[in-house]
């Protein structure tokens, strides 16, 4: 925190003048060291660290993947399976690298559900919240990029169709399209450009998360109260306690990773991205990895094209406006008796808007009985995503202004350790 | 407002996560136009499973008596086939290149070169290090040959196909006769197993269209297609079977090693995550 005085002294002659020069053993030490820490943090804080270590782990991968990857429409297929069957070890760099994008966005959505329970987008963490907000948009764009250099089926489909979102855009639209695309469709160009994109990305995230860390450490964490840390008594040092805190959901989160990578590497990923890209043979079912399957549903869920893509991106764009849409008075959901229940009901929307996105608009959710010409009536998934999309936009813009308005909270503790000591006596009966 | 509104939320909540899970089991049990892929119970299935050297020599010899003629593998040199792992890997010969059955299958192939002296296209032996021969010269010449159908290259065929080394098994053996009111056209050829819609060929009961698909390739396995060399019965099933492994294992060489790895990988992780709490609980003693 900005008011924590640093208690950093050089101990060593070396470290003495270093630190009279340039103060960085005396930065990382009050940042991962004697930072302080709320000491009710659970389990769910410890998504941050793992979300750093995804990152590190994407890049590390990354950089050795692209010394053998060749970035060129005929050629790149067949380097991914070089990669894949000669490179040594290449098949555990490039699972790791795909699996990871998967683990990267699972642990992202946790952090961000998280935030969402806890209140932690509110004063003073607004800019901390936009800062999460821009890594996130960042990842969807990196990660598309990313998905496209293989340059199977469903990358280039997958390409196609996101990229042609550009074009709904009136008059200047189809403009815009060639220029991102290099050319009058998905071709070279558009591969070159998604390679140095998605190579320079990363970089760029990394740079936010500093500001994101930078920001974190200004106004110190929230935690599950979402009462503000008052004195000496409600943190503890960040090393030891949440080291090995962290380190240990690390580890677990890195069992379940290894499963997916060992034992079912191509689980998240579609056969038909083990095909070529073949320009004149669409698939029958063009679908983005399972991260962005609730935005494609919202997407999907209006006929006009147009509309459809301000939609997508809305959904995107709500989520940076969240801090000036609660009214309430209160951080934490534990003390949102009503609240509550909106946000698991929002969570099991981001789910369903998952499996719409997932199946073809014109499926059944389920048919109660067919018309007159053998067409099914029932609840039709394009129905399900438009009523799923709707309660995904009322719960930031009509409930989360409004119930913080009417809601009566519970009593909130007084302090951190306050609360503490009372689940302590709760425990022991 | 918070007592009525927290128990309506909370049925409302509750009934989203009954209805889930009713319409979901329906909408998967509604899923898929196609026949299940049968079951093969291969021996490389499962998180200790390995593949069987000699169903992969057996798989190699359907591969390029019948599949090669039309389906090219152009990821695979023959250098693979003695590989760790692979259906003629001999551990007296670590370097593949120097496996005499893998040399003298190589030799058994022409391959088309440049000679370095005159610049002139030749043909001659293959070595080890080539990949196999493609079947056509070209997407044209393959499209000629086969009523305008390019037959798919086989290298990474069981991961290209949802359901795996079970599904092109299946669909090699599982060719019928096509059910009477289905309309086929010449090149056609009627599988259960494939994936696609026969509703616009289809001139029965529209609520009862046949599963599967329709497919360019003539059913290209029969019984004792083949001749085992280790006197193994070449029943249709088994070929089928058999190719299916060498494909899987052609499309994932290094799926063995992948799951040891992965055995000890997780192995460590258990132990390390032992130490680690065993660590966190000291630490974190008397301050929760």
């Amino acid at each position: 925190m900005s008011d924590h005085p640093s208690t950093y002294t050089p101990a060593t002659g070396i470290e003495k003048w270093l630190d009279a020069r340039l103060p960085i053993v005396r930065l990382a030490y009050d940042s991962f060291i004697d930072y302080p820490t709320p000491k009710n943090l659970n389990y769910w804080w410890t998504f941050g660290g793992i979300l750093s270590l995804c990152l590190g782990v994407q890049i590390i991968t990354g950089i050795i993947l692209a010394m053998h990857y060749t970035a060129n429409a005929d050629l790149a297929f067949d380097s991914v399976e070089r990669i894949m069957r000669d490179v040594n070890y290449g098949w555990l760099i490039r699972y790791v690298h795909a699996n990871g994008a998967s683990m990267f966005f699972f642990a992202v959505y946790i952090h961000m559900f998280r935030g969402l329970y806890y209140g932690s987008y509110k004063a003073p963490r607004e800019v901390l919240w936009l800062l999460g907000c821009i890594i996130y948009f960042l990842m969807i764009a990196t990660a598309f990029m990313g998905y496209v250099l293989p340059w199977g089926q469903m990358s280039y489909y997958g390409a196609v169709v996101i990229t042609n979102l550009i074009g709904a855009i009136p008059i200047v639209g189809p403009s815009i399209l060639t220029w991102l695309q290099g050319g009058f469709a998905v071709d070279n160009p558009t591969l070159n450009r998604f390679f140095s994109l998605h190579y320079l990305l990363p970089f760029v995230i990394a740079g936010v998360v500093v500001l994101h860390v930078w920001a974190l450490h200004v106004t110190g964490q929230n935690n599950p109260t979402g009462v503000e840390i008052k004195s000496k008594e409600d943190t503890l040092p960040f090393t030891p306690y949440a080291t090995v805190k962290d380190g240990l959901a690390m580890i677990f989160f890195l069992i379940v990773f290894s499963i997916f990578v060992f034992y079912a590497p191509d689980a998240m990923g579609h056969a038909d991205n083990y095909v070529k890209a073949n320009p004149l043979q669409t698939p029958s079912h063009i679908v983005p990895e399972w991260y962005m399957l609730p935005f494609y549903a919202i997407l999907r869920a209006v006929p006009d094209k147009l509309i459809g893509v301000l939609l997508m991106f809305a959904a995107i764009a709500v989520i940076f406006a969240l801090p000036w849409l609660d009214t309430s008075k209160v951080k934490s959901m534990r003390y949102r008796p009503v609240m509550r229940w909106f946000f698991v009901l929002f969570v099991l929307t981001c789910i369903g808007l998952g499996w719409c996105g997932g199946q073809l608009p014109t499926d059944m959710v389920f048919s109660l009985t067919n018309d007159k010409h053998g067409n099914p009536i029932g609840l039709s998934v394009v129905l399900l995503s438009q009523i799923l999309a709707f309660y995904y936009f009322a719960f930031f813009l009509l409930i989360m202004p409004w119930i913080g308005l009417k809601e009566d909270p519970l009593p909130v503790p007084a302090s951190i350790s306050e609360a503490v000591l009372a689940s302590h006596n709760k425990k022991k009966g | 407002m918070s007592a009525f509104m927290t128990k309506t939320l909370k049925i409302v909540a509750g009934l989203t996560v009954a209805f889930t899970l009713t319409v979901g089991t329906q909408a998967l049990a509604n899923s898929g136009g196609a026949k299940e892929p049968e079951d093969h119970g291969f021996t490389f299935e499962g998180p200790f499973g390995t593949f069987d050297q000699a169903q992969l020599q057996r798989g190699y010899k359907v591969y390029r008596e019948v599949c090669s003629a039309c389906h090219g593998m152009h990821l695979m040199s023959f250098r693979n086939l003695g590989q760790k792992g692979g259906p003629f890997y001999d551990p007296k010969y670590k370097n593949p290149n120097d496996n005499p059955i893998v040399k003298q299958i190589a030799s058994e192939f022409e391959v088309t070169d440049i000679d370095p002296d005159t610049g002139d296209d030749i043909q001659r032996k293959a070595t080890t290090s080539d990949r196999f021969p493609s079947p056509f010269r070209n997407e044209e010449a393959a499209k000629a040959s086969n009523s305008g159908a390019v037959p798919p290259d086989l290298s990474v065929i069981t991961k290209a196909r949802a359901g795996g080394a079970n599904y092109v098994a299946s669909l090699l053996a599982g060719y019928q006769d096509a059910p009477a009111g289905l309309k086929i056209g010449d090149t056609q050829h009627y599988n259960p197993y494939v994936h696609g819609s026969l509703a616009t060929q289809w001139t029965g009961d529209p609520h009862h269209v046949p599963q599967g698909g329709v497919l360019a390739m003539p059913p290209p396995l029969v019984a004792d297609k083949v001749t085992y060399d280790d006197g193994t019965k070449a029943t249709l099933k088994q070929e089928a079977a058999d190719v299916a492994a060498f494909l899987e294992w052609a499309s994932d060489p290094h799926a063995t090693e992948r799951k040891q790895m992965g055995f000890a990988v997780i192995a460590f992780l258990l132990v390390l995550a032992g130490l680690t709490y065993a660590a966190y609980r000291q630490v974190w003693r008397g301050k929760h």
